[in-house]
């Protein structure tokens, strides 16, 4: 997800975010803005300082979490952010999922609560650790209160606050009722960072034992009393209807309860869901394909195509492009054509829902709770506030979690039941209902001087908006930022143009994939700078050494990565080593350098991929190395294989046969070195995924001198 | 028609149809829901479980055709030392992200380690290429095997 600049309308100030709460009777939680906390007038009182932290009497500390687990380590970094300041042992924390509530729990950055655009650790880097420090002055203060000493003289220690001079301590819970009390400190002193014990220190993860147990709930593992399992199908086409449909043989399947008729799809009700899908299977459905029936890839590359040719909305400009074109002593010019792409999250779509008594239950794993509740509720006839969202890990999500429609199909299966019903997407439903990563179309032209220097560059993107449909206000005068995010990559280039031509479809729905427009734009500008550097008979990571902006930490990582690469060093014919490098996610800089060989007969192998990654400051070091590691197999898997293609309005693949991922005797090793700077956090989740296209394709060249100018790889070879 | 399966050492009833596979029948009527859901075609490795020791995947396995074999999940597979062993490394390494295909791999990694403790490259690639991991745990899942297997060393001495 992109960073959308500015957001009208943001709602609650971070101020009221952190404001008092107080947990009453061990759980509920009452937000009360720039208040001082009111004290419970029956029951045992928990200290909640705020909507994150809740100590209970008998010293438990509950951490609520508002941005999800889906993978990339918030479980833990978050955790470790409050924890460092709040000065309790990790591993004593418990966690809870954040309801939905905007107010409370919105992402500070993106003004909804979300989880996305590689922004949790920069958003919550701040008031996470102040949530911590606020919490922890106040329990000095009520310990202080106490001991009758100047809460100058105590200090707080692995849940404890300590009284040295006398020797004396108080644990946290014995302190909650005191604590709950005391008015919030306006200001708060937040810790050197020389004084860290947890953040920078790599530390286990908090879900790892539930995850290798079995015992970890996702949102495919909710069950309730009384709850019955569905299969669904859609229309195969985007739009259509159903005409007519005979579920006589379906409703004799053993364990079968009922079938709901939907307009544009169908769902089994059954006991459990090998009955549901099994009855499905023999439905026979006469689909209105609608107007989209006719749509296919070769339509969608031909209106790109035609699309390139209108000229877009400016998203960067400077000098003379054209004149600098036409007087360059050498010029090139490329096309790069990228695919749709399927999210394909091992666990498929699913959701629980249970209306009773003009609420709505909804148990699902979603990126963006809030969203999630305005949904249900909208589908289910019902104001908000009686929508509950019990949010669950995520197996999985890269974007298609942020999402809602398998949310509002299955509140609008559960209102024609009466009883808790579990909608759960086949693999094939899954990837043939997605909110695919745009198609793009891409025109490049770059002058060059008789020095091998770039003195024009032009590009211009073609595709739809995701981010007009997601956060309207941040597309402003037609242009979409995440469109032309990284569109001039790490480079300075004196005479500039990129540009971008805003093309919808209707026959599919566009969404967001995991490095969102950085992912495209990186692939096309790391390799027609590889053109360029070719071109002019110069070493490509030395061409791009010569490019950079006046930035010591982008010379910093590309040194580091020529070192540990081996940059230059031989291969073997048949291979070749491809860079690239990037910088987005608020400032997080990556350079890949892949090893590729290929046989004969052209299968291909990526044998090593070595990437250095300066992200800022480092939180939890491990989870940085992993999500790098992780994002190179993701971004992998798309480069080699990844693309969905429409026929007739239908979508070609549906399960992993035909949309193919990376397998672990393709899984190439790939060391990752890290480079610490500055003093707050950058995003990681998604560098490593736009990274790793162009190393591999920029690779393929330097080992057949082919270039790849159409991706997946496999398809353009 | 009810079937009596033995999933952890114990005998459970189940009353479905026979061609219901045992992915099925263990998450949505017996409540165990470690084995994932991730193809039902055999094509992700989410769903496997081990059968008198071996690893097979659940969504292709229909409840008649077990019979009196020993099923064993994800939830009692730290009852075998390989099992243990193998959960033990995934900690270690810190493998899991998402977690959602980690019960799968592994229930396939446990199988793999049980027959044949000191795996090759070769031999893990292909006792470990038909479980999908998205998040891309895959190098880490090779180390832990390795490192699992050392972990083993000791205890098989021990035993010898």
């Amino acid at each position: 997800m992109t960073t959308p600049a500015t957001r009208p309308g943001h709602g609650p100030s971070r101020r009221t975010v952190l404001s008092a709460g107080i947990a009453v009777g061990g759980g509920l939680l009452v937000g009360v803005p720039l208040a001082a906390p009111v004290l419970s007038k029956s029951g045992p009182v928990d200290f909640a300082p705020n909507a994150f932290i809740r100590i209970a009497r008998n010293g438990t500390v509950t951490l609520t979490m508002p941005y999800v687990e889906m993978g990339q380590g918030t479980y833990t970094s978050v955790p470790m952010l409050i924890a460092e300041e709040l000065e309790v042992p990790l591993a004593a924390v418990t966690l809870e999922h954040a309801p939905a509530d905007d107010m409370l729990y919105r992402n500070p950055i993106m003004g909804a609560q979300e989880t996305d655009g590689s922004l949790s650790m920069r958003a919550a880097w701040e008031p996470m650790r102040r949530a911590g420090a606020t919490a922890r002055t106040m329990l000095i203060a009520a310990a202080a209160a106490e001991w009758r000493v100047d809460a100058a003289e105590c200090r707080a220690a692995e849940g404890f606050v300590v009284h040295d001079r006398t020797r004396r301590r108080i644990a946290y819970g014995d302190l909650a009722e005191r604590a709950a009390t005391l008015p919030i400190p306006p200001q708060v002193t937040l810790k050197d960072a020389a004084a860290f014990t947890l953040i920078g220190r790599p530390q286990k993860r908090l879900d790892s034992a539930d995850k290798i147990n079995g015992t970890a709930i996702f949102g495919m593992d909710v069950r309730l009393p009384g709850m019955k399992i569905a299969a669904v199908m859609a229309s195969p086409v985007l739009g259509g209807r159903i005409a007519s449909l005979d579920d006589r043989e379906a409703r004799r399947v053993t364990g079968v309860r009922s079938v709901v008729r939907l307009d544009d799809a169908v769902a089994v009700v059954a006991d459990h869901w090998a009955a549901a899908k099994k009855a499905l299977d023999t439905m026979v459905v006469t689909w209105d394909d609608g107007p989209n029936a006719g749509f296919s890839t070769a339509r969608l590359k031909g209106e790109l195509d035609a699309a390139s040719q209108r000229d877009g909305v400016v998203g960067d400009e400077a000098g003379d492009e054209a004149g600098a074109f036409a007087s360059a002593a050498r010029r090139a010019e490329a096309v790069y054509r990228l695919p749709l792409l399927a999210h394909a999250a091992m666990e498929p779509l699913n959701c629980t829902v249970h209306l009773h008594g003009g609420r709505c239950d909804v148990w699902v794993g979603t990126q963006a709770a809030s969203r999630a509740q305005a949904a249900a509720a909208a589908a289910a006839g019902l104001q908000q506030d009686r929508v509950t969202i019990h949010n669950q890990y995520l197996g999985g999500s890269f974007g298609r979690r942020a999402e809602t429609d398998n949310i509002v199909q299955a509140v609008s299966i559960a209102r024609r039941l009466d009883h808790p019903v579990k909608v759960v997407w086949s693999r094939e439903e899954d990837t043939q209902h997605d909110f695919y990563r745009p198609a793009y179309h891409n025109t490049l032209r770059a002058g060059l001087d008789r020095d091998g220097r770039v003195t024009s560059w032009f590009h211009r993107i073609v595709g739809p908006s995701p981010l007009a449909r997601w956060l309207p206000p941040a597309v402003q005068n037609g242009l979409d930022p995440d469109a032309v995010t990284s569109a001039t990559g790490p480079y300075q280039f004196p005479n500039r143009h990129v540009d971008y031509v805003r093309h919808e479809e209707h026959a599919f729905r566009s969404g967001f994939w995991r490095g969102v427009g950085t992912t495209h734009n990186v692939f096309v500008v790391e390799s027609f700078i590889d053109e360029l550097a070719a071109a002019s008979g110069v070493d490509p990571l030395e061409f791009r050494r010569r490019h950079l902006r006046d930035d010591p930490r982008l010379r910093a990582v590309l040194d580091l990565a020529a070192e540990k690469s081996a940059w230059g060093e031989p291969l073997p014919p048949g291979s070749g080593r491809g860079i690239s490098l990037l910088q987005d996610f608020g400032g997080t800089i990556l350079a890949q350098i892949a090893e590729v060989s290929v046989h004969d007969g052209g299968s291909l192998r990526v044998g090593r991929v070595t990437s250095v990654v300066d992200c800022g400051k480092l939180v939890n070091p491990d989870t940085v190395i992993a999500q790098i590691q992780g994002g190179v197999i993701f971004g992998l898997s798309a480069a080699l294989y990844g693309q969905i293609t429409f026929s007739e309005g239908r979508v070609e693949q549906g399960n992993f046969d035909s949309y193919a991922a990376v397998r672990m005797d393709e899984a190439p090793r790939v060391a990752v070195h890290l480079i610490e700077s500055g003093e707050a956090p950058f995003g990681v989740g998604e560098s490593g995924t736009s990274g790793i296209a162009p190393a591999v394709a920029n690779a393929v060249y330097a080992a057949t001198g082919n270039r790849v100018r159409n991706l997946p790889i496999t398809s353009d070879r | 028609m009810p079937y009596r399966l033995t999933i952890n050492g114990e005998t459970r009833e189940i009353d479905a149809d026979g061609d219901t596979p045992l992915l099925w029948a263990l998450r949505d009527i017996l409540g165990m829901t470690g084995t994932k859901f991730g193809c039902g075609a055999g094509l992700c490795g989410c769903c496997t479980v081990h059968i008198d020791g071996v690893a097979i995947r659940a969504c292709q396995t229909p409840i008649d055709s077990v019979g009196t074999a020993g099923i064993v999940t994800v939830e009692g597979v730290d009852r075998t030392d390989a099992g243990r062993f193998v959960q033990q490394a995934w900690i270690d390494l810190e493998v899991v992200q998402c977690g959602y295909c980690q019960p799968g791999q592994i229930m396939s990694a446990a199988a793999l380690l049980a027959g044949n403790p000191d795996p090759s490259d070769g031999e893990i690639d292909e006792a470990m290429s038909g479980n999908l991991c998205r998040c891309g745990t895959y190098s880490r899942i090779r180390d832990a095997i390795r490192h699992a297997a050392h972990l083993a060393k000791p205890a098989m001495e021990t035993a010898q």
